[in-house]
């Protein structure tokens, strides 16, 4: 199963015409929206125009509030193992099929402003302190799922490979083409986990295997998934969906 | 209401600069939160429905959320501002005083039957229950939509509304009791068109009563 999963059968070469089409369509369609006839055209965070500009400006404006009104000590919800939710919902910016499995000799990655950079094996990870947990995970879409996780805490492994813990960004790149990005703050909860194990069990491919981190203190698609590397920078690194508008620091 | 019982002196204008500029800014802040609030309903529908595609405002879900998390303020700091003009202007005493359910009941079948009056800048039963409604929707429609920002940092409110599902649900189901209110308010604007122009350019009150 993970080595029919390892060389997607559909490259997005070969989709990439009927996206553009596909998407020149579905432009048209917003431009001729209530909010394009009403308001004021086309503004979808996706043109330079002085709205979407705004509303960009008014969105960090947002983060600044959310960081705020974060703290490190308040913690997300616990549930019991009865309140997991079965079937767990799949997400990712791609269909399920396409889901990719471990490559080989796969090691996580650490960079930045760390004092050890040695890549890490899930061996090794295991050796670290394990904690679980059971939480809620709220996608931006509004849905959520509880679900049951386990792995090492970030803030232990940053001590660990002498992470500069002043450094105010955490970013986390994926093998499936996925990143993101968090606060030190966030990163520093009690709650936020490098999970190894989803529902008792090592994570599956479609889980986040090897590693994800799971961070219940923020919307779903912070808590990235199949881990290839950590960096610890003093650089804005932005994201996946934050380059494309969705709010950067988006906490729950 | 039609007897001269004790009322308050007449203001000179039947709607205020003040309240003229914090209705029209809430047209534009609630038509922004609303039509920006469907198309992210959109994105994960929770009920068995979806809104038309070109009501949606925003274009995508990261649109309308940026659409959404901007007018919250704007919708916040008019709501805010209408309050606190409300309690020191005495324009909650005045013309928002809470009515007894037989004034309600007298003045909607009065309604009904065509014999209610309309004077612009004097409230009767039914408005007010009206209004006081929308503004107990609105406040309600902030604090779901604090709890549904922020249900780990806020995780007392959320609980009080029966958890981050149901909060999402109360959220949605107060969106539509502020949409009939727009509805029902629109269509009465219709009927008496006077009261427009008085929300646009100001007017004096009209006498208490003709009768």
């Amino acid at each position: 199963m993970n080595g029919a999963r390892r060389s997607p059968v559909v490259k997005f070469k070969d989709i990439q015409p009927e996206l553009r089409r596909l998407q020149r369509r579905a432009f048209l369609r917003n431009t001729l929206s209530l909010g394009g006839l009403a308001l004021l055209t086309g503004c979808d965070l996706s043109t330079n125009s002085g709205v979407d500009a705004a509303l960009k400006s008014i969105l960090r404006f947002d983060d600044k509030v959310q960081a705020a009104l974060f703290s490190g000590r308040r913690l997300a919800q616990t549930y019991p193992a009865s309140a997991v939710t079965r079937p767990f919902r799949f997400n990712a910016f791609y269909a399920e099929w396409q889901v990719r499995g471990i490559p080989d000799g796969w090691r996580l990655e650490v960079a930045g402003s760390v004092s050890q950079k040695a890549p890490w094996t899930i061996t090794a990870l295991r050796t670290l302190p394990q904690v679980e947990q059971i939480t809620r995970h709220i996608c931006i879409e509004g849905w959520s799922q509880i679900g049951h996780w386990s792995g090492v805490p970030l803030r232990a492994f940053l001590q660990r490979i002498g992470a500069d813990l002043h450094a105010p960004y955490v970013s986390f790149k994926c093998f499936d083409g996925y990143w993101t990005s968090i606060d030190m703050a966030s990163a520093l909860h009690p709650q936020t986990l490098l999970a190894l194990d989803f529902d008792g069990q090592p994570l599956a491919p479609e889980w986040g295997a090897p590693v994800r981190l799971r961070i219940p203190t923020k919307l779903g698609f912070k808590s990235a998934k199949n881990l290839q590397a950590i960096e610890v920078t003093h650089i804005f690194p932005g994201g996946f969906w934050e380059n494309q508008g969705y709010d950067w620091f988006s906490g729950v | 209401m039609r007897q001269h019982h004790h009322h308050q002196p007449t203001p000179t204008t039947a709607h205020p600069a003040a309240i003229r500029f914090f209705h029209w800014v809430w047209v534009y802040a609630i038509g922004c939160m609303v039509f920006s609030g469907w198309q992210i309903y959109n994105a994960s529908p929770s009920l068995p429905f979806s809104f038309p595609r070109w009501t949606a405002l925003g274009g995508w879900l990261g649109g309308a959320l940026a659409w959404h998390f901007s007018a919250m303020w704007l919708l916040a700091i008019d709501g805010l501002a209408y309050l606190i003009y409300g309690f020191i202007s005495g324009h909650f005493r005045r013309d928002l005083s809470i009515p007894t359910p037989r004034a309600v009941v007298r003045d909607f079948w009065s309604a009904l039957t065509f014999r209610l009056g309309h004077r612009i800048g004097h409230y009767n039963a039914v408005q007010r229950l009206l209004y006081l409604g929308v503004i107990g929707a609105l406040l309600l429609q902030v604090t779901t939509g604090l709890a549904i920002w922020k249900p780990v940092q806020l995780a007392a409110l959320v609980g009080v509304l029966g958890g981050y599902p149901i909060a999402r649900n109360i959220h949605l189901a107060t969106m539509f009791l502020i949409v009939a209110f727009v509805v029902i308010h629109v269509v009465l604007v219709i009927i008496f068109p006077r009261t427009l122009v008085s929300m646009i350019v100001g007017r004096p009150a009209e006498p208490r009563s003709r009768a």
